[in-house]
């Protein structure tokens, strides 16, 4: 595993310290888990969701919401009621 | 030694009963101060400022309540991964500073509706991730016990102040032991309940095939009574089943005859502490006494449950936790563009277990990789599922150890990851299965760490677990003792 590929999919910036040591680490988790490797499981339909549940529908039913400031008060950066991020085109 | 002060939600109820007027303030108040003088050492209460108790008091309505609920007037703990209104929800993560929730999660909203009071922010490893307490962005949590040793985790904060009689009962969340392990490591009683039996809205979710909340209390009457409040359908939780709550306090009794406790032969292998498997064999010796049929049962691919479980559980783990980019709650770091922030958000505010985690469960979902990580660990997590059904065939529960070993020393384990991992073989395997499963207290080892008894039960079984629970209990004495850091031994 390229450890700071895969954390760039993962939108995490890491310093050379930390991808070193996780390197090793996850390495040593990733060896490990080779135990599933000789297990036959090519007949095995894999579980998802340990319960048998599929489609669960409701009523389509408008019903209130939180309010809409309650929801902006925890936004790092808001403008009339508008999360603030950074500009992506110029 | 009785207790001086009421440490179970049924004491607690009984002191209120006797004076209702004046007794809530005064035991509000007595127990702030108990968490006054119990926390600086236990640090199982996050950013404790006794200021939410005198909130509390405020807002009481003195006068009982006609048709009172059954937790009329009882502070209940809870875990920092809750939504509590108004209320912060940290996750033990410093990426939730400043947050502050604008709803309750429904298990609160029951807990209120039964006329408790929600009260403090247990601590925890950074969202739920991690089997000691010492993933915590505010500090490890100490076994009331001893010290130097970890409250077990990930709901060590819950499972530590329930132990210490610091908070009267707690709501935990177990994915993987997070409930049970704690409650072992700390000598109070912990239930999972089965996937599907409680609702998960304003749980922030770690990994929401195996996650479930529930309690952790001294006695297991009172998890009968927590569950009995917050099982049942919701409709915010399409997780959640549309199955009748049976009563699970008249369940309890005090004989175990007509039912059948299977013993898994890979629970008792080597490699488990000679102190533990004692310590649980002579549990079992009692629930024969008490009535129950003890068998012989085989779930040979136990072994392989530690692997199957950390591929699953990062790979849920990188996709909820992608939630956190500082855009709409928490902190952020600023960056050039939206990518750039995400990427100095999320590095400057995880702590490195979460990143290990979010790295592992991303490589195992990528393209490539998918198959024979992610996708494997799914059909070996069939083959576990059925390995339980069929034992339940032949029998009503299990009864095993909750942990091979007692509560780590601090630090011990915390450079190795996978060493920890490990500690997780006999908790896991009930998260993939969907089953519930309770840890009750069963004993001590030589240097005075309890030890716990796991008992695991097929799906929406909690009434018979429970029962065995119980009766277990009120045949000994291991619930009645009180560690020397806790309120008992500590207030005056």
């Amino acid at each position: 595993m390229d450890v700071r590929y895969v954390a760039h999919l993962a939108r995490l910036s890491l310093t050379d310290e930390e991808a070193g040591l996780f390197q090793g680490q996850l390495q040593h988790v990733l060896d490990y888990v080779q135990e599933l490797s000789p297990l036959n499981v090519a007949d095995v339909e894999p579980t998802a969701h340990a319960l048998p549940l599929q489609n669960v529908f409701r009523a389509d039913e408008a019903a209130p919401g939180l309010p809409h400031e309650q929801v902006m008060a925890n936004a790092p950066q808001a403008r009339n009621g508008l999360f603030m991020v950074p500009r992506i085109l110029e | 030694m009785a207790a001086r002060f009421p440490s179970t939600i049924a004491a607690w109820r009984q002191a209120l009963e006797a004076k209702p007027r004046h007794n809530l303030p005064s035991l509000l108040a007595n127990l702030a101060s108990a968490i006054d003088r119990c926390n600086p050492g236990l640090n199982c209460y996050i950013d404790w400022d006794g200021g939410e108790v005198q909130k509390a008091l405020g807002g009481i309505d003195p006068e009982p309540r006609p048709g009172a609920g059954p937790l009329e007037g009882v502070p209940i703990g809870i875990k920092d991964v809750l939504n509590v209104k108004d209320q912060p929800c940290h996750c033990a993560s410093r990426i939730l500073e400043g947050y502050i929730s604008p709803y309750d999660a429904t298990v609160v909203a029951r807990l209120r509706r039964a006329g408790a009071i929600p009260l403090g922010r247990l601590n925890m490893d950074e969202f739920a991730m991690g089997s000691t307490n010492e993933n915590s962005a505010y500090g490890p949590v100490r076994n009331p016990w001893n010290k130097d040793h970890v409250a077990g985790g990930s709901s060590g904060g819950a499972a530590a102040a329930v132990a210490a009689g610091v908070a009267v009962a707690a709501l935990g969340t177990d994915t993987g032991g997070s409930i049970r392990q704690p409650a072992a490591f700390c000598g109070c009683v912990g239930l999972k309940p089965s996937y599907g039996r409680v609702s998960r809205y304003g749980l922030t979710a770690f990994a929401s095939s195996l996650d479930q909340v529930g309690p952790v209390t001294r006695t297991v009457a009172d998890a009968a009574t927590l569950l009995q409040c917050i099982a049942g359908r919701d409709p915010l939780d399409t997780t959640s089943l549309d199955v009748p709550v049976p009563d699970y306090t008249a369940a309890l009794g005090s004989e175990l005859g007509g039912l059948k406790l299977g013993l898994p032969a890979e629970y008792f292998a080597d490699g488990v502490d000679p102190e533990v498997t004692r310590a649980v064999r002579a549990a079992i010796d009692e629930c024969r006494r008490l009535g129950a049929e003890i068998i012989e049962v085989q779930l040979p691919h136990t072994r392989y449950a530690v692997a199957t479980y950390y591929i699953i559980a990062t790979a849920e783990a990188s996709a909820n936790l992608a939630r956190f980019d500082g855009v709409r709650y928490g902190a952020r770091v600023a960056g050039q563009d939206p990518l750039d922030s995400y990427q100095r958000t999320r590095a400057t505010y995880f702590g490195p277990e979460v990143k290990r985690r979010i790295i592992l469960g991303t490589y195992v979902l990528s393209s490539g990789y998918h198959d024979a990580y992610y996708l494997r660990a799914q059909k070996v997590r069939t083959l576990i599922r059925q390995d339980f059904e069929r034992v339940f065939d032949q029998c009503d529960a299990l009864l095993t150890p909750v942990a091979p070993t007692t509560a780590y020393r601090l630090g011990e384990r915390i450079d190795d990851p996978l060493q920890m991992y490990l500690g997780d073989i006999f908790t896991v395997t009930a998260n993939l299965a969907g089953i519930c499963g309770l840890s009750v207290p069963c004993g001590f080892s030589t240097t005075g760490l309890p030890i716990g008894l796991q008992i695991l039960g097929p799906a929406l079984r909690e009434a018979t677990i429970l029962q065995i629970g119980h009766a277990y209990e009120q045949a000994t004495n291991w619930s009645a003792q009180h560690p020397p850091h806790g309120r008992e031994a500590i207030q005056s």
